[in-house]
Parts: structure tokens; sequence; C-alpha cells
């Protein structure tokens, strides 16, 4: 099982699924009507180090994050 | 040094604190920015979300990427809400002559609103809202919806 987190303003509590990749993630998301919005305008971070590839491999425990659009300072 | 706290930041006490930590090191510049909530669209204040792991290891790229030409940074932001005329970030870039800390602190700054994974919402009518059209999406972005 993978934990998917959502951060900052997406007010959706944490998921867990079963996913050997971030493809298998995005399979899931898609179908998610809450997600619709998001998924065009999020990065992604595996185990908090961002990732470029849905090809991104998952295993047991790891944590997907899903940052939306950011405007500190 | 990277530095969080919860609303309001106390400027002149962190301001002084850093001058006096880097003053034996021999830096011949020190240049600071301030972020202050401005009065706009009736809002009363600001509030961040920040989140800390990968903002921390965003900011420790920059001290890596900064080290080689002698410059040493410093930054500290809120979190929570920050009310109109309070400061809410500070960055700040030592090195030992101007030009180093000036390019500096100007790319540092332009990244850090691209790319630090912190986000802002307007405090308006006792709401906290989202500020959606005045954020960036982080450079990947899309991944899950098909755009990369």
């Amino acid at each position: 099982m993978v934990t998917i987190e959502f951060l900052g303003p997406i007010q959706k509590a944490p998921l867990t699924l079963e996913a050997a990749s971030l493809r298998e993630v995005a399979e899931a998301l898609k179908n998610d009507t809450e997600m619709g919005q998001w998924l065009d305008s999020c990065a992604v971070a595996v185990n908090d180090a961002l990732v470029a590839s849905l090809d991104t491999p998952l295993k047991n425990g790891d944590k997907v994050s899903l940052l939306p659009p950011v405007c500190g300072g | 040094m990277l530095e969080l706290y919860d609303g309001a930041l106390n400027v002149p006490e962190i301001l002084n604190r850093w001058y006096a930590e880097e003053s034996d090191n021999n830096y011949g510049a020190y240049i600071p920015f301030v972020g202050t909530v401005r009065e706009e669209d009736g809002i009363e204040g600001l509030s961040f979300d920040v989140y800390e792991p990968i903002l921390t290891s965003w900011f420790e790229a920059w001290v890596a990427k900064a080290a080689p030409l002698g410059a040493t940074l410093k930054m500290a932001h809120s979190r929570g809400d920050v009310l109109v005329h309070e400061s809410s970030y500070i960055a700040a870039v030592f090195s030992p002559k101007r030009r180093v800390a000036l390019e500096t602190i100007d790319a540092f700054v332009e990244d850090f609103k691209a790319s630090a994974p912190i986000w802002k919402y307007d405090l308006k009518n006792g709401e906290r809202l989202y500020a959606r059209d005045r954020s960036t999406p982080i450079e990947g972005s899309g991944l899950l919806g098909g755009k990369s």
C-alpha cells in the first residue's frame, strides 16, 4: 500500500491504495471527481523528493504527495 | 539556516541576530529582503501553509549552490496568520563582495516564489481563501493529469 497526501489548499484526507507506479496512482485519481480541478496543476513528490516521470516505481509504505501551485513570501 | 515561526516575524530581532552571527566572518555585504503584508483588496492579512520537508531540501540545495560563491543564505518564514503591515518572509545573503550578494538574493527570491512549497491564503471577512490566481505551479506540475 502507498499513501497519497494532499498538501496546502486541497481539502482532502490522505488515501491509501495499491499502486506499483505513479501511473497507477494517476489512473486512480482520474476517477476521483474531487481531484479533477487539481491534477493538471499539481507537482508530485515521492517520499518528499519531487519526481518527473509516471514510471517512477512505488513500493509498500511509500508516500506520494501532491503539491498544488505555490505562493510563499 | 531556515527558520519557521508561527505568526508574524520579529523583523528587528531576526535581522540583528543574523548580523551578529556573521559579523566576524569577513563578509563585505549583507543583503536582506523583507516581505511585508500590504493592505490590498480589503484583506485583513494573509495566512500560510508550509510543507517543511520539501522546503528544507529546497533551501539546502540553495545553500550548496551559494557556497562555492562564498555566500551564506538565511531565510525565515511564517506559518499561519500574518496581519496587514506585519512581515512573513525574510531572505538574506552574506558574501565577501556586493555583486554576488545582489545577484544571489535576486535569483533566490525568484526561485522561492516559483518553487518553495508554501501556500498563501487571503484573510477576508473571517474567511481563509486560497490565493490561487497569484500562485505558480511548481516546475513539472501536471504529471498526474497527463501534462508531462
